[in-house]
């Protein structure tokens, strides 16, 4: 198994890399740590995801699977590599490789190399091992390996302002959600104990036992990845971690979490009741929805884009909903269309999540800020990044020609299949999602244009970002390349959607449509999720068509119309001002829609401070918004806790005396329990 | 029929539009002008507007990127692309399977989102303005848009649009609750993606009133041409849709012949001049809202695509 070589390849560049790096005093860190981990990671990365695309690209899809003697005695670590591993190892992989690309040239940028280096290669193999892991005991470890792996990192810039408190909170979501989990894979272990996958699968848990599993999961693996209301961590962490690593935690890490809930849902556990698809269905509708209009008012780049993470999560939510719902009703078909436009989203979202972060990477390197109120004008300053950006931009806002759209396309495919449902519920409310989910598509192309125009056009807003200098090819390159992906995944969805045909046979034990329709010349042009005359979306035939008609079109004005340019300085009515902050600014962008949604969903008070005529204070403007979801149900949970933590306080303070028989008495209480129930 | 005369049919289809939609902006204004009492501009002025836009000499700031430059000409080609997939005369063509009504939607979005950015690239307040606003319409029109695809779609399993043709002149559907709400909500959403009154004026250049002319204040010469051209076909799209998908009558679906096409022909003039007298009557007798307000239309169209949908329950209910 080639993965765990990269595996090991990775722990051990984690492991050279603190020995080398506190070597010499280099200002950046060691340069040979530095190389060695960065390049070795990539390679590292190519091997894993080599593996799984040739697991794709092989006759036969087996799994393997493999027994290692490591772990509890008595129970070896277990393996596997099947179809849904592989796909979620490629996904893991081309993040990896990108950011370790990218981390080639950002890593000299980073405050403190030293804490980053080695948790940088960890962070990795914890992503590679979860979908590995063929039990419970290894599943575990490997998560939370990744949880403190990336904790470590959202703390190497330990000494910034807000980063110990966004790691504490990190700390105590991801406490949350690893307790969640193991709790239930107790319950799915049942009582002989058994925490082979394979084990689990011939026995899932029934009845009210099996929803209390669902809850668990779906609580431990949503707070990983960021689902309403347990996201709230995430605009918080993701932005504290450099760059590099933010990208795997926003671009990768929550696609890990979304591994656990396909795996236990749709794997393990059987067929759970539909209303556990609906609970899904209004998780992911409240995140796509509150994601992006987070994301709409927030100014700093990075946390822009974590609460875009959360929108997106969502939309891979109201895919796998929609895939349970089916299923449990038999609906084959659009149960494969469901999962596999929720797992192409996940590749999707992964490639220009990534880019994105990348790019607000590069942007911080070269003006040294993410606020957008001082940015603007890079376009010219950062030529390349910003043609990048576009293409990471225009995808995030799910445009044709571009991957996002596809996938997106593909979910709204399956909400137009709701009329078959039996229940009434689901009819009724299955297309309230779909315009939940179009709306957010709405507002994320809006909130994209405010980011890309505030950020990269306009007129530079401060020094720094008027002096800006392009950044260096390896930055460069991994931008390149994930912009390349994001455009060929959207031109020839195909490619993609061939490899995820096995995953989705494997996963609701049904063809995806797409996958095996139209074969040969006519399956490569036209994507069509069930029935060619249903709907279809050719990708190349779109890309093709906006090219020749843009150079016809551009061919003809040219032919005809006065060539002619000429520079002026700005029209602008009349009336153009010299000064960058008559421009509109981030906050101004994002007025219309805060006063149509703000207001209801952030209680948005606008303040007008404006002094009479004569006076000579300046006219102050203020925005109070208030985070719904922070002020009913965490408020109240903290001061919760602290009361208890309070009133259980005395237990500090006892003879040892008393602590023994507290234990007796808890042991006497848990034997009758056990005798009672018996 | 023979690959050539397909792909023939498919070149006229793109011209048409094009030759078509400054007659339709032109028949528009004039006809609002003869209802608010004047003789109003003739029927061609905007051929003329778009010669003389054409002959000018382009005046960009100088500050104005690559982005600014290349941007009417990606506008205008998503805009001519989407219209000219809209079925006119003939449903089946070669590029008709890409007439998925929610990949137009995607088309036209790509066209809003590089001409928002446009507007920004100079930097000016103007523009920024009317980016804005345009956004924030857009965002509130789409979805208002795709529930009305949504209403069409499960009623009759497709989105695209020769099936939707097939399915409506193939068996009486007979008259439905939900295809009036979700023509009211899809004739709103055109009004407000085109720019139309109550939600912008096209006419204006009164600066706080202006969405679409503030966002594209700083354009001349030929790029203000292709702008101006893509909006004209923005308007013969949302009629050529409503048309298409409410009321096919007369177009061709199988392989055509001369009087065939020529009914059909004849036939979507006919709906589209009749659409864009409606529209005209509409804009004289309503004044222009408030920008905030405009989240109150919308809003409407969104609960009417919604209540369309609901009401296809109701109705199929045994």
């Amino acid at each position: 198994m080639a993965v765990l070589a990269a595996v090991a390849v990775l722990l051990c560049l984690g492991v050279i890399a603190p020995i080398l790096a506190s070597r010499t005093a280099f200002p950046w860190g060691d340069p040979l740590a530095h190389d060695l981990v960065y390049l070795g990671s990539a390679a590292a990365c190519l091997i894993a995801g080599g593996a799984a695309l040739a697991y794709f690209l092989a006759a036969t899809s087996a799994p393997l699977e493999l027994s290692l003697p490591l772990g509890i005695p008595w129970m070896p670590a277990q393996l596997r590599l099947d179809a849904l591993s592989a796909w979620f190892l490629l996904v893991i992989n081309l993040g990896g490789l990108a950011a370790s690309i990218y981390g080639k040239g950002y890593g000299r940028h980073v405050d403190e190399p030293r804490r980053v280096l080695p948790f940088f290669p960890a962070f990795l193999a914890g992503m590679n091992l979860v979908p590995l892991a063929d039990d419970a005991f290894t599943f575990l470890l490997a998560w939370e390996f990744m949880s403190v792996a990336s904790w470590l990192l959202v703390l190497s810039n330990h000494r910034q302002p807000g980063n110990a408190h966004a790691g504490m909170i990190y700390l105590v979501m991801a406490a949350f959600g690893g307790a969640c989990l193991l709790l239930a894979f107790g319950i799915l272990a049942g009582v002989n104990g058994t925490y082979h996958f394979a084990d689990i699968r011939a026995h899932p848990p029934a009845g009210w036992v099996a929803s209390i599993a669902v809850a668990l999961v779906i609580l431990g693996a949503g707070s990983k990845a960021g689902a309403v209301p347990l996201h709230a961590w995430l605009p918080i962490a993701h932005p504290a971690a450099p760059s590099h690593v933010s990208a795997l935690m926003s671009g990768v890490m929550t696609k890990v979490a979304l591994y656990g809930l396909v795996r236990v849902l749709f794997d393990l556990m059987g067929d759970p009741a539909w209303g556990w698809g609906a609970v899904l269905l209004v998780v992911g509708a409240a995140s796509a929805l509150y994601g992006i209009l987070s994301a709409l008012i927030e100014d700093d780049l990075k946390t822009i884009l974590a609460c875009s993470t959360i929108e997106n999560v969502g939309i891979v939510l109201i895919g796998l909903g929609l895939a349970l719902v089916f299923r449990v009703n038999g609906l084959a078909a659009l149960a494969a269309l469901s999962a596999g436009a929720a797992l192409l989203h996940v590749f999707n979202h992964a490639l220009m999540k990534t880019l994105m972060f990348c790019v607000a990477g590069a942007v911080q390197t070269a003006t040294g800020t993410r606020s957008l109120e001082r940015l603007g004008g890079l376009i010219h300053r950062l030529p390349v990044t910003a043609a990048l950006a576009l293409a990471g931009a225009a995808a995030i806002s799910a445009l044709p020609p571009f991957n996002g759209f596809i996938s997106e396309w593909l979910t709204f495919q399956a909400v137009l299949g709701s009329p078959l449902l039996p229940q009434w519920t689901l009819r009724f409310g299955v297309p309230v999602v779909g315009a939940v989910m179009a709306l957010a598509a709405a507002l994320a192309a809006a909130c994209f244009v405010r980011v890309y125009g505030i950020a990269f056009l306009g007129r530079p807003r401060t020094a720094e970002s008027a002096a800006a200098e392009d950044v260096d090819p390896w930055m460069r390159g991994a931008m390149a390349g994930l912009a390349a992906l994001c455009l060929a995944v959207g031109v020839l969805p195909r490619a993609v959607v061939v490899p995820l045909g096995h995953v989705v046979a494997s996963v609701v034990k049904a063809p995806l449509p797409s996958a095996t329709n139209g074969n040969g010349f006519a399956g490569w042009l036209w994507l069509t999720p069930l029935e060619p005359s249903q709907s279809s979306y050719g990708g190349l035939v779109v890309f093709l068509a906006v090219v020749v008609v843009t150079v016809a079109g551009a061919a003809g004005v040219h032919r005809l119309a006065n060539n002619r340019v000429r520079r002026a300085p700005p029209w602008d009515c009349g009336f153009p001002d010299p000064q960058p902050a008559t421009q509109y600014t981030g906050s101004s962008f994002a007025q219309p829609l805060r006063r149509v949604f703000g207001t209801l969903v952030f209680r948005a008070v606008e303040r007008v401070d404006m002094p009479e005529p004569g006076e000579t204070r300046p006219a102050r403007f203020d925005i109070r918004l208030v985070d719904p979801v922070w002020t009913v149900l965490y408020a109240p949970l903290l001061a919760c806790v602290s009361w208890v933590a309070d009133r259980a306080n005395p237990l500090q303070f006892l003879t040892i005396r008393r602590y023994l028989s507290l234990m007796f008495a808890a042991l006497v209480i848990l034997l009758s329990a056990v005798a009672l129930s018996r | 029929m023979s690959a050539v005369l397909a792909v023939l049919l498919q070149l006229v289809q793109f011209a048409l539009v094009l030759l078509v939609a400054p007659l339709v902006t032109g028949l528009a204004r004039k006809a609002r002008s003869r209802l608010l009492g004047r003789r109003g501009p003739l029927v061609v002025q905007p051929y003329r507007d778009l010669a003389k836009l054409l002959r000018k000499e382009a005046v960009m700031a100088e500050n104005a990127s690559w982005l600014y430059r290349i941007a009417p000409y990606l506008v205008f080609a998503l805009l001519w692309l989407a219209t000219a997939l809209v079925p006119t005369f003939m449903t089946r063509q070669p590029l008709s399977p890409a007439a998925d009504l929610i990949a137009l939607v995607g088309l036209l979005a790509s066209a809003r989102f590089v001409l928002a950015l446009a507007g920004m690239d100079v930097g000016t307040s103007f523009g920024g303005l009317g980016s804005s606003r345009e956004m924030m319409i857009a965002s509130l029109a789409e979805p208002a848009m795709l529930l009305v695809i949504f209403t069409m779609a499960m009623f009759v399993h497709t989105t695209s649009i020769p099936s939707i043709v097939d399915f409506v002149l193939g068996r009486p559907v007979g008259l439905r609750v939900s295809f009036a709400l979700a023509v009211i909500s899809l004739t709103m959403v055109g009004i407000a993606e085109t720019g139309r009154i109550p939600i912008d004026n096209p006419a204006t250049h009164l600066e706080l009133t202006m969405v679409h002319e503030a966002m594209i204040l700083e354009y001349s010469g030929r790029h203000l041409a292709l702008i101006e051209a893509a909006s004209m076909l923005k308007l013969v799209f949302y009629l050529s849709l409503i048309a298409v998908v409410f009321a096919p009558w007369g177009i061709v679906r199988a392989d055509p012949d001369l009087a065939g096409l020529g009914i059909a022909l004849g036939a979507w003039v006919a709906k589209i001049i009749a659409g864009t007298l409606v529209l005209s009557v509409f804009e004289a007798s309503i004044a222009k809202m408030r920008v905030f307000r405009v989240a109150e239309f919308l809003g409407g169209a969104f609960l009417l695509g919604l209540l369309g949908t609901i009401f296809l329950y109701v109705s199929q209910a045994p």
